[in-house]
């Protein structure tokens, strides 16, 4: 139980630190300096939600690895985290069309786990919780403005939920091993998740006058290892630091 | 990040003096000795409007491209706490920006404008900022050297005359008061590291240490308007002054780190109290003033791309809300 | 003219009880993100537990030329200030 407990916080850590770290990359870069604040805050709780997930990992794993030591010491086939969040940012309309799905599961999957029957997981889902409701809230706002703007803004975050569209049965795959922790009220069962994360997301879509397209050929892998070319590279800058400079105090 | 008279040309040398009323003129001066507060609806001569201007909006675009030297490292921080801190830091910087924008709005300038002409090369910034930075120790040298030179500016800027731009000065100055200490701790840390580390650190202070110093502004004799400046409360300590009281503070700081100050003539001089330095490259500083800075032109080309390709998102927003206000007023 | 977000004023209530006082401004383009880009500017440091923004065109300002009819004829009624009272030292609380 212990591998897969685990196995479960590397995908819950994982998620925001991958998250997170991409919206690093608009640090300085944003479309005004209010849009700049807003994205390093997102960036901020995402940050800190990793911190308390890996750290609980390592704690679980009992091997000597704290969260620093799992963020930076693991190579892209040990990343559990989905696809979606590995995903350039592109545009700021694929940014938030990205940030848009993943905040909306995420919401529902914290709202969940803050009654997981692993206390630590229910402390920290209860404090991530809030900060995930202000993300969705955040990012629907942008959809439906960004969807219902301009010719060219529409345009942008069709194609931008496009990118992303592939990736829903990646967001909410689960394994065996994590059934066996739903089952034992540890983990939430993504399923029972999805169409309530559905809902949300064709009621924002009908606001920003859009709709959802039948789902394309689903790419899925993420949680097992299996990721897109993006996220080696994005590790490579990521972990540059402490694997360049062993013993290094940082 | 505050930077100083750097565009003389438009100061009050060049621009021909607009004729005021002698009576105004006289009390506002009088008003401004007694140290009150100037508020935007109030009347003040145009070279104050003219010079507040500038210098607000050289200090709000300061902030906003030094979001990039540090955002430069932010996705290679080396621990998920340095990278929360530094994220904070550079969110803090884009705030202050943000605040003094809002203060340099209020004197008739439009935001938009002054970021055009930052971007036509018309309007300037710290020169610091059209430095690279090269290792991860930069980023502890620009917290405790440019931060704690900021710093030193920034705090008499709390009680400067015009009411706005005290006012962003205190909230700016209580959020700086953790990023000179940020970058010092982050220096502690390295040094206790690995000897590249504290190479790191020195290779670091070597790059820094004279462009901090740069940061104040040119030498006294050389700087025509702080008089007027000074009378004004725009500016309350010269460039020399604050620059001595830099070295002071800086120097017993980098003896605590264990590093060396790249300044062969460095001396403390018993007589005055105050640390005797080198001589500045004033050529060099004039050089980045003008804009050669070794990376001023990619600090220009990121700020530009950042706000072009960022229009069509502020079109969107605005076209959206004007459809909604339109709706709004039809079912009223 | 300015193609520029409109200016919003951020009023904070620091705590419970407090009344809100203007903190800055920002730039938004509609109430609903200028209340979100307040909480992201205005209270990153737990500053507040509510926000009011409010369009800047939308204040009206006394005008400071006015300054003297509008608040002058205020420091003559000293009456209005319980210290202006001389009460024998017999009675207290008052
Ligand atoms: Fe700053
Ligand atoms: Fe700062």
């Amino acid at each position: 139980m212990n591998d897969l407990l685990f196995q479960y916080l590397l995908r819950l850590g994982d998620d925001s630190l991958i998250l997170g770290q991409r919206l690093c990359e608009w640090c300085g870069h944003a479309p005004t300096i209010e849009v700049d604040l807003s994205l390093s805050n997102l960036a901020l709780d995402l940050i800190g939600q990793a911190t308390l997930f890996l750290g609980y990992a390592g704690e679980v794993e009992s091997g000597g690895r704290d969260a620093d030591a799992l963020a930076f010491h693991r190579d892209a086939e040990d990343f559990r985290n989905c696809l979606l969040v590995e995903q350039p940012n592109g545009d700021f309309a694929r940014t938030m069309a990205r940030q848009f799905l993943f905040s909306s599961y995420q919401l529902a999957l914290l709202d969940r786990l803050c009654s997981s029957a692993d206390g630590r997981i229910a402390e920290i889902a209860a404090k991530a919780v809030k900060e995930v409701r202000y993300h969705a809230d955040l990012a629907a706002d942008w959809v439906v403005r960004l969807g219902d703007g301009t010719a060219e803004s529409r345009g942008r975050m069709i194609e931008g939920l496009d990118d992303c569209w592939r990736f829903l049965d990646d967001l909410f795959a689960m394994d065996d091993g994590e059934r066996a922790l739903a089952a034992a009220g540890i983990a939430a069962d993504k399923a029972a998740l999805r169409p309530l994360v559905q809902g949300r997301v064709e009621q924002v879509l009908r606001q920003a006058t859009l709709s959802m397209p039948g789902l394309p050929w689903q790419v899925t892998g993420g949680r097992t290892g299996r990721h897109s070319e993006h996220l080696s590279r994005l590790l490579a800058e990521m972990q540059v630091l402490p694997r360049a400079h062993p013993g290094a105090r940082w | 990040m505050y930077t100083t008279e750097l565009d003389k040309t438009a100061g009050s040398a060049a621009a021909p003096a607009a004729v005021e009323d002698p009576a105004l003129l006289a009390a506002f001066e009088a008003r401004v000795a007694n140290d009150e507060f100037i508020e935007p609806k109030d009347w003040m001569p145009e070279a104050y409007r003219r010079t507040l201007t500038r210098q607000i909006s050289q200090h709000a675009h300061s902030e906003i491209v030094g979001m990039l030297p540090e955002g430069n490292w932010l996705t290679r921080a080396p621990s998920l706490k340095r990278k929360a801190i530094l994220l904070a830091k550079i969110q803090d910087e884009g705030g202050h920006g943000l605040y003094l924008y809002c203060a340099a709005e209020t004197l008739g300038t439009s935001r938009e404008q002054m970021i055009e002409a930052l971007h036509a090369g018309k309007a300037k910034y710290s020169t610091i900022f059209n430095y690279p930075t090269l290792n991860w120790a930069d980023i502890g040298a620009i917290g405790w050297l440019v931060d704690g030179a900021a710093i030193m500016n920034q705090v008499p800027l709390q009680r400067t005359s015009y009411g706005p731009y005290a006012r962003a000065m205190v909230r700016v100055c209580k959020e700086e008061s953790f990023h000179q200490r940020q970058g010092y701790d982050l220096l502690l840390e390295m040094m206790k590291g690995t000897p590249e580390q504290r190479a790191m650190v020195q290779d670091a202070m070597n790059r820094w240490w004279w462009p901090s110093l740069m940061m104040f502004g040119p030498p006294d004799d050389n700087s025509p308007n702080s008089a007027q400046s000074i009378r004004w409360r725009i500016k309350r300590e010269t460039n020399d002054e604050l620059r001595q009281k830099f070295v002071d503070a800086t120097v017993p700081q980098a003896e605590l780190l264990g590093i060396t100050v790249p300044d062969p003539d460095l001396q403390w001089n018993e007589e005055r109290g105050h640390y005797d330095f080198g001589a500045i490259d004033w050529n060099e500083f004039y050089a980045v003033v003008r804009g050669e800075g070794p990376v001023a032109r990619e600090r220009m080309k990121a700020r530009r791309a950042a706000w072009d390709e960022g229009a069509w998102v502020r079109e969107a927003a605005a076209a959206w809300e004007a459809r909604q206000a339109a709706r709004r007023a039809a079912a009223a | 003219m300015s193609k520029d977000w409109p200016l919003w004023e951020v009023f904070v209530r620091a705590r419970g009880g407090l009344e809100h006082r203007h903190a800055g401004s920002v730039h938004a383009p509609d109430a609903e993100l200028a209340l979100r880009h307040a909480r992201d500017t205005y209270t990153r440091r737990m500053e507040g537990v509510s926000l009011w923004v409010v369009r800047s065109a939308d204040i009206v300002a006394s005008d400071p030329d006015q300054a003297g009819e509008l608040f002058e004829p205020a420091a003559s009624k000293v009456y209005r200030h319980p210290t202006f009272y001389d009460l024998p030292d017999a009675v207290k609380h008052m």
